[in-house]
């Protein structure tokens, strides 16, 4: 029997990665939020990998954090080892890893969601969306409770009609034994939104003790203070590490002779893997010119046995798992403790959404994380906080906060999900990016936190970091440029023939000096020239500043032409069928996307650029007409009064 | 689309009195100060206000005079587009309008789309709206056309090229991207092999920019000057070459000319012959024409041919001449090598004119022609030139284009030498995959993702 169980502004469906941001967003904002999770044992559960970071999700979780979602703080507390990946390529593409105490990330992450003001948590099963006339108004449980909503902000994962397939085994089922959500496809589907259907995998679990660690390569974590999130506090934690072995050319002939017993090669699997995550029975088939893949061997936790194997994720029966393990250099012994398994499940379509993440079809109806078709912790964290975001600001009356390509990660993320649809569990790269130069993780303070503030997200605390970090970067930077080196200057002259750097001959800023490859923002301490009291991340910044300062103007200028374009709104409303002119496929692209700008438009494939023309030329005629007849009723209507 | 300048000849092809180039945008008027010498008194663009005219000269790189010209200037928003247009009146026929293009495009304008004018004017407001469809129609079927004809071009030898091009680029580009996306699964960055491709690269976009540049000499010709004082068998040898070829005809398909007067044929370069003082007949030619216009000639010339008497010795007037050519193509042929008196050394010869092919001969005897021939050849054409590089007909946009990859490729090349960081690295390699990707008009990014997940086993 359905009951009516109470009013909300927003309600979020789903405790992932995305749930989570989604819920604390809307009532950090200020909105009377639900979230609502199959198990309140699984908040933030991270049923794959064990780690956060990487090449631009790095920058993600930066990014997620300057707007003040909680992501990086959360992982900050929790992790076993921090680094920094791609030290030597450049600070566009630095990024930072973790690897996470799965349990502490959990609890840490529950606590702070059953902390939080405004935001009620309800454990069960939402198996119905109420939208009459296209817009949000009601979920009801399973058990028949009724909650009315303004907003709502689905993150169900991959749990949308969950298949869980090991060998010639399948079952229905969502990751780490927990149920599907089978009934809400059909309430989705019910509302008009389209599905697609998506495969990932994991690899199996093995049991720490069972492993030999003297046969493999120790992996320890980096020896300075690192964080995520601006706001941690700045502390040497104890380092756990990670171990790396290899396949061996026993292993792939293991895969081949049981190749016929995958079912991925079977047919079982009908859903879109990805390419970046490939199984490993996928790899040896693709790559069989090379006999020997590196495996992983990853902590889960302080406080279990358990071990991640990273690169076996697999759906081999569990037999050959087996005998695939017992091949590898260190887990001749080693012990399954959870079997490898691949998963099928539902998406929606992203191209169906708006920027906003909000569904064109159903007004108030948000989707974000896996059920957008991406995959990662970090991506799913990401679009969470946006939708979170986004719902509230719509429950407020307010205009959706939507992020540029040339603004942040999460700008190219959600611009790509919308606007040039995905054939594949969508992972975010820094490729992706074409202002990778100004969207590092360095700076993702820089670029976002005043906008987190003026939405009411990022904290006063928060706010007022960023504003004495941009004081004392400026008031630096300002002395750096206007200081006067003299050629003679013994400090300096020291300082050059010490790293080889050819002697000054005229005077020059220090600015100037800094720009040289062989000068160092320290040695500019050490010298004198910068004050000891400057802080240690403005110091990074005002180095990156000024020695990429050439390319970064390159990409500054591109930034400019880009923006011009995005500043061309297309209606929403637009009837594309009264555009005399478009390609077929043009028009065909351009109704199912309804892009929002002429820049969006320009980036879609099968959009060309005759079609852009056609498309400016006919909206300024439109515009001119209703501009006309506006004049003309202002003329001839009739006079009041 | 709109914030950028654009820039396209304006008027007709074919031979006309004056030829017009026009450039609309922003930067217009800043672009083409720079490539725009007032003469003397004369003000800059800058300077001066709408719907006003002023003499002067474009001038290349180099600050040598492209043509003589007259510049009207129209400030926004009373132009054709509404926008700042400048328009750069030249001589007519296509080479000087299609130089001062190109300077102009050297200066970061964009080659106008077919309509973009119109197109702009209207969406700048100032076409009506019963202009609006005619634009329509301009737009759709200029731009049909156009893809026709590129199509075309891509199908024959230059779209096998520009495949083989894109293939190594996209290459690169993943070598650069897997290694900053997936560290730990693709580790560093090969130096040597992508400096390996990248070179192959910047050798083959050279090649067809090379040949793209003989091509335009093939079919719009230079300008040359037979140099020399009276009497030195300055019209023999204009007749020697004028005798043999009536007809400028090539083995090149769409290089046929017609005879025209002042064009001469080596092989089958044409070469326009500009009236210099010394081709005159007149007593003492130096003096009296006077040493400013010649040398005004001389500028303009592509190929200087110089011609010495040996019978004379090498007078003051040889060496006023030789001094008006430095810096210049130049050949000299020392004529009547035929008869008894020798007056011209060698050792006179290598310091008058070092650094330059020297040829002797006869006019008269038809001794040294030949050689004659080759050597222009050589100079204008540069040496061995293969059968497959003469069907590249490269288009003003593409070569504008290319050029732009060669940059990319150059600063790419001198970055992996130099250490730069993959980051700053990229922009370069992404810079010159973009604007090859405008030659065939597509766009590159999602092949090098592509080609991460097929080259490298991406996945740990």
């Amino acid at each position: 029997m359905e009951y009516h169980a109470g009013n909300y502004e927003v309600i979020v469906i789903g405790a992932g990665h995305a749930g989570c941001e989604a819920a604390l967003a809307a009532a950090r904002m200020g909105c009377k939020t639900l979230l609502v999770t199959l198990s309140i044992d699984s908040i933030a559960l991270m049923p794959c990998n064990p780690s956060v970071g990487g090449p631009a999700k790095a920058q993600l979780v930066r990014e997620i954090d300057a707007l003040g979602g909680e992501m990086a703080l959360n992982i900050d507390k929790s992790r076993l080892q921090i680094r920094m990946l791609n030290t030597a390529k450049g600070p566009a593409v630095q990024a930072l890893r973790a690897q996470a105490d799965k349990r502490r990330y959990q609890r840490e992450m529950t606590a702070t969601i059953l902390a939080q003001a405004k935001l009620d948590v309800l454990q069960g099963e939402v198996v119905k969306i109420i939208a009459p006339g296209g817009r949000v108004e009601a979920v009801v449980t399973r058990t028949g409770a009724r909650f009315g909503t303004k907003a709502l902000v689905v993150t169900t994962g991959t749990y949308l009609k969950g298949r869980i397939i090991i060998g010639d085994v399948t079952y229905e089922g969502g990751p780490n034994p927990l149920p599907p959500a089978t009934k809400l496809s059909e309430s989705l589907r019910e509302l008009g939104l389209e599905l697609g259907r998506f495969k990932t995998g994991t690899p199996p679990r093995i049991s720490r003790k069972t492993i030999d660690f003297s046969k493999m390569e120790e992996q320890p974590g980096d020896d300075r203070i690192l964080n995520f999130s601006y706001m941690s506090p700045r502390e040497k934690k104890p380092q756990v590490s990670c171990w790396l072995t290899h396949s061996t050319p026993e292993t792939h002939r293991i895969v081949r002779d049981n190749i016929h017993r995958s079912p991925l090669f079977t047919g079982v699997i009908q859903g879109v893997g990805p390419r970046y995550c490939p199984s490993f029975e996928d790899k040896v088939v693709r790559f069989a010119q090379k006999d020997s893949h590196q495996i992983f061997i990853e902590p889960e936790g302080l406080d279990t046995d358990e071990m991640y194997v990273q690169g076996m994720n697999t759906s081999l029966p569990e037999d050959v798992q087996l005998a695939v393990l017992h091949s590898i250099p260190g887990l001749e012994n080693a012990k399954i403790v959870r079997t490898g398994y691949a998963i099928e499940y539902d998406y929606v379509i992203p191209s169906q959404l708006k920027l906003s993440l909000e569904s064109r079809k159903v007004q108030g109806l948000f989707t974000a994380g896996q059920i957008n078709g991406t995959s990662g912790y970090e991506e799913a964290a990401a679009q969470g906080l946006m939708a979170g975001i986004n719902a509230a600001l719509k429950v407020q009356g307010r205009e959706p906060l939507i992020l540029k390509r040339s603004e942040a990660y999460i700008g190219v993320l959600i611009d790509d999900l919308v606007t040039k649809g995905i054939e594949e569990p969508y992972r975010l790269m820094t490729s992706r990016a074409e202002y990778r130069l100004l969207l590092r993780q360095d700076n993702a303070d820089l670029r976002l936190t005043e906008v987190g503030y003026r939405i009411g997200l990022a904290t006063e605390e928060r706010y007022r970091r960023l504003r004495e970090k941009v004081a004392q970067l400026t008031q630096v930077r300002a002395e750096l440029e206007s200081s006067r080196i003299s050629p003679s200057d013994a400090r300096v002259t020291g300082l050059l023939a010490a790293r080889g750097s050819t002697p000054l001959r005229d005077g020059v800023s220090a600015w100037e000096l800094l720009r040289r490859p062989e000068v160092s923002i320290e040695d500019l301490v050490a010298i004198g020239l910068v004050s000891d009291d400057v802080d240690a991340e403005v110091r990074e910044q005002l180095e990156i500043e000024c020695k990429y300062e050439g390319y970064v103007r390159k990409q500054l200028e591109q930034v400019t032409r880009f923006e011009k374009m995005e500043s061309r709104r297309i209606p929403e409303d637009l009837d594309y069928d009264q555009v005399t002119g478009l390609s077929n496929e043009g028009r065909l692209k351009l109704q199912t996307v309804r892009p929002e700008s002429i820049g969006q438009a320009s980036r879609m494939t099968g959009v060309s650029p005759a079609d852009i023309s056609v498309l400016m030329v006919y909206l300024e005629k439109k515009r001119r007409r209703t501009g006309a007849e506006r004049k003309s009723e202002q003329v001839h209507g009739p006079v009041a009064e | 689309m709109l914030d950028d300048t654009i820039a396209a000849i304006a008027t007709p092809p074919g031979e006309g009195g004056i030829a017009i180039v026009r450039v609309s945008g922003p930067d217009a008027i800043r672009m083409v100060d720079r490539i725009y010498r007032p003469v003397p008194g004369g003000r800059t663009l800058a300077a001066r206000p709408g719907y006003s005219l002023g003499l002067g000269w474009i001038v290349d790189a180099n600050g040598d005079k492209v043509d003589e010209v007259l510049v009207s200037l129209m400030r926004a928003p009373k132009s054709y587009t509404a926008e700042d247009v400048v328009e750069i009146n030249c001589h007519g026929g296509q080479l000087p309008a299609r130089r001062c293009l190109e300077e102009t495009l050297k200066q970061g304008a964009r080659l106008a789309e077919p309509g973009e004018f119109t197109r702009r004017a209207f969406l700048n407001g100032r076409l009506d709206i019963t202009q609006a469809e005619a634009v329509l129609d301009v737009i759709r079927a200029k731009t049909a056309k156009g893809m026709q004809i590129a199509l075309r071009q891509l199908e024959g030898g230059l779209g096998q090229r520009l495949r083989q091009l894109e293939e190594r680029l996209v290459r690169v580009n993943a070598m650069v991207e897997a290694s900053i996306d997936f560290p730990e699964e693709v580790g560093d960055i090969d130096v040597t092999e992508a400096t390996g491709e990248l070179e192959l690269v910047a050798r083959e976009v050279a090649r067809i920019l090379r040949a793209s540049q003989r091509g335009r000499i093939y079919r719009q010709g230079i300008k040359g000057v037979i140099a020399g004082k009276p009497n030195v068998g300055k019209s023999s040898l204009l007749n020697a070459v004028l005798r043999e070829k009536k007809a400028i005809v090539t083995d090149i398909p769409g290089t046929t000319r017609d005879v025209v007067e002042d064009y001469i044929n080596i092989r089958g370069i044409p070469i326009r012959l500009m009236d210099t003082a010394g081709m005159r007949d007149t007593e003492d030619l130096v003096e009296k024409i006077g040493v400013e216009k010649s040398k005004e000639a001389l500028a303009e010339a592509d190929l200087v041919i110089i011609v010495l008497d040996v019978t004379s010795g090498i007078t003051a007037e040889d060496r006023k001449i030789a001094a008006m050519c430095e810096g210049k193509k130049t050949i000299v042929l020392v004529n009547k090598e035929d008869l008894e008196a020798r007056h011209v050394s060698p050792g006179e010869l290598a310091e008058l004119f070092p650094d330059t092919p020297i040829i002797h001969g006869s006019v008269k005897e038809e001794i040294g022609l030949e050689e004659l021939e080759d050597t222009v050849e050589a100079m204008i054409v540069g040496e061995g030139i293969r059968v497959d590089d003469m069907e590249i007909m490269v288009n003003l946009r593409h070569e504008q284009a290319l050029r732009r990859v060669y940059q990319h490729v150059q600063a790419a090349r001198k970055g992996l030498q130099e250490g730069v960081t993959l980051d700053c690295l990229a922009v370069d390699v992404w810079g010159a995959l973009e604007a090859l990707g405008e030659v065939s008009g597509k766009t590159l990014r999602e092949d090098v993702i592509d080609r991460i997940f097929h080259d490298f086993c991406i996945g740990k």
